[in-house]
């Protein structure tokens, strides 16, 4: 996993409420053994018309957001199944950040293990970044981690919360697996007493 | 020592480490692995030169791909036969038990792990799959867990977990009748909504969980994830212990003794502390059924759908419009008499024998509207077999049922079973998401008892009325 660097990007705001996995990407593009090809399925039933062609009015689908890193989604963004390919798919199209007002436990989880950053921010914060980035759809914002700060051109920000170790995670590209392995002995003295 | 929760006493036994300002280092009892979630964690392994660390606390089975259809037709797309096939190489390579498809102890995860008896008061499980808080039905700390996790479980057999925090979900009353399990659980994310329990483990108590069977409380506690719960926990009691007795992983004889001492442990202490509790009395809910497109958007069935004019801000306003779109639905409409095509009677939520007997109670001596598809889905080979001793699948067939091969089936809609676009059913599975049961697919959620009413009907309707008459 690579270390998150501070980003600048304009947004792609996708602002439902409660957008679950199965719409980020559907369970018939899960029987994979890898992780290759999810960002050209991502959010595949919105942005897809049956016949494969493209919804025209679908916000990924607009010339002007290729390249965008930084969605704006409604609450509870990630709720549902389980599934890592949901972070996979959002990284494989170049998301890297997301702002929402809560998301989904396990969707969290995934999303840090993939080092996707989750950026929580209030209501009202959330509403007002909406306005401004529907005014002038070319807003770009800088998403400062060390900081934990949204920066906005006009000089003001939006500071979010931040878990100390998933900060830690983010900032150093740490890998969990490896913090877990280090815990071996600790491990062994659980199982023999089990 | 302090008043403990269930959920305490159970995390608790099985933090290994906690490092200042890091989550805890948790041990795992029992990992279920299946082939949808789990060959990116291999190919980890295999990567960093990593072992499975504990083989024997490891059961793989074939749920999310395998074809439903008998035997002698069963053919899946190459990709999901591809994923059939790394699992058994990964399962040999990993020395993990692997109940494949057709061993007879096969079936749905969440469905074998309690019957195969290695679901047990106070174990840590985990699977790469939601619904896993299936098992906390028994009194384990159960959870799902995406692929990463899935490749830490089998390397260290720990994950590293944030302690959640906790709600107490009061059931009190008695169902009335044709109101089940499921019906509560659909009534309670109503009442919570979606993400109403996010960042909680739920212990579920009160007098209608005690008077619940293990079908019925795993049926309660697999849906924990759609209100956003990381776990929904029931603690063991006689019905449990019951359950367990005899089963393959179960102590036998004086050991089966003193695991029931210790299981008996495995209660909330009196006074323990909740970050939230939430009361439910169940004597007042009829039949419940979903009218939109997540799980919380469920109504009685007498009830009308929901205005989105009348919604209390913009966003549910928003949500309701979208939701009625997707469905073609009219707020203000009744949603019995709706018209319907198919009926999915089955997955980790409803495909066990008290769900079946429930469906063959509404079946029997009756026949399925014409026009109508019924399919009738085991969650596993020995609930197949069980029904099949008890003559169920006769019910089915001759009300013009199709009764299948355990799966996952139509409940994921990745393994050739699903509604084509447009279409509506009834389901008796977990989620009604746009496009969950297949591209363009409505699903409106009930019980089986519900669905098999809605099968005889070709419309959604009230169960109740069905139960007060004889079949013709």
């Amino acid at each position: 996993m690579s270390a998150f660097t501070t980003i600048t990007s304009e947004l792609v705001l996708l602002p439902t409420d409660d957008i679950d996995t199965d719409q980020i990407i559907p369970a018939r593009f899960l029987k994979i053994t890898d992780k290759n090809g999810l960002g050209e399925q991502l959010f595949a039933n919105w942005r897809y018309q049956e016949d494969g062609s493209e919804h025209a009015g679908f916000v990924l689908n607009q010339p002007a957001m290729q390249g965008r890193k930084v969605l704006v989604a409604g609450d509870n963004f990630g709720c549902g199944s389980s599934r890592e390919h949901a972070p996979w798919a959002l990284m494989a199209w170049g998301f890297r950040v997301v702002i929402s007002t809560s998301f989904a436990d396990i969707f969290r989880s995934n999303s840090l293990k993939n080092g996707l950053l989750l950026v929580e921010i209030d209501a009202d914060e959330h509403r007002k970044l909406l306005e401004a980035a529907g005014t002038n759809p070319a807003l770009a914002i800088t998403v400062d981690l060390a900081a934990q700060e949204l920066q906005l051109p006009n000089g003001t920000s939006i500071a979010f919360p931040m878990d100390a170790f998933a900060k830690r995670c983010l900032m150093e590209g740490m890998d969990q697996l490896a913090y877990l392995l280090h815990h071996d002995e600790a491990i062994t003295r659980h199982e023999q007493k089990r | 020592m302090a008043a403990r929760t269930l959920f305490d006493k159970v995390w608790d036994a099985h933090l290994v480490a906690q490092e200042e300002g890091c989550p805890a280092v948790l041990y795992i009892d029992l990992h279920l692995i299946h082939e949808v979630t789990s060959p990116q964690a291999f190919s980890v392994l295999r990567e960093r030169g990593l072992r499975v660390r504990r083989p024997d606390l490891t059961v793989a089975t074939m749920d999310h791909l395998t074809s439903t259809k008998p035997q002698s037709l069963a053919v899946v797309e190459s990709n999901a036969q591809n994923l059939l096939d790394t699992l058994r190489r990964n399962c040999l390579e990993h020395d993990i038990q692997l109940h494949a498809q057709y061993s007879g102890k096969d079936g749905i995860v969440h469905v074998i792990g309690p019957e195969l008896g290695l679901t047990q008061p106070g174990k840590t499980i985990v699977c790469g799959d939601s619904h896993t808080a299936t098992h906390g039905a028994f009194g384990a700390l159960a959870f799902g867990i995406g692929t990463s996790e899935v490749g830490h479980v089998l390397a260290t057999q720990c994950l590293l977990q944030d302690r959640p925090k906790t709600m107490q979900v009061v059931l009190d009353g008695s169902p009335g009748p044709g109101v089940s399990a499921k019906d509560m659980i659909l009534a309670l994310c109503a009442k919570l909504g979606i993400g109403g329990a996010t960042g909680h483990s739920i212990e579920y108590t009160g007098s209608a969980i005690a008077a619940l069977s293990m079908d019925e409380r795993m049926t309660i506690c697999n849906m924990s994830i759609e209100v956003g719960a990381r776990s929904g926990m029931i603690a063991p009691d006689k019905v449990t212990f019951d359950y367990l007795r005899g089963r393959p992983g179960v102590p036998q004889g004086a050991a089966y003794e003193q695991a029931v001492a210790t299981w008996s442990q495995l209660v909330s202490d009196e006074g323990a502390h909740y970050d939230a509790t939430v009361h439910l009395d169940v004597s007042s809910l009829e039949p419940m059924l979903t009218f939109g497109t997540n799980p919380g958007m469920g109504i009685g069935v007498s009830e009308k759908i929901p205005n989105p004019s009348a919604a209390k801000s913009s966003h549910e306003r928003d949500a309701l419009s979208k939701a009625l779109a997707y469905m073609g639905l009219e707020g203000g409409a009744a949603l019995a008499g709706h018209p319907i095509d198919v009926v999915f009677i089955g997955s980790c939520t409803n495909s066990r024998m008290q769900d079946l007997r429930d469906a063959a109670r509404v079946l029997k001596d009756r026949k399925v509207h014409a026009g109508t598809r019924v399919l009738i889905v085991p969650g596993s080979s020995a609930i197949k077999e069980e029904a099949e001793r008890e003559g169920l699948d006769k019910i089915f067939l001759e009300a013009g049922a199709e009764w299948r091969n355990p799966g996952c089936s139509m409940c994921i809609a990745m393994n050739g079973d699903k509604l084509e676009p447009g279409q509506y059913a009834v389901s008796t599975s977990n989620r009604n998401f746009e496009g969950r049961q297949g591209q363009g697919s409505r699903t409106f959620l009930a019980s089986p008892l519900s669905a098999a009413a809605a099968a005889v009907t070709g419309t959604v309707c009230d169960v109740r009325t069905l139960l007060a008459q004889k079949a013709p």
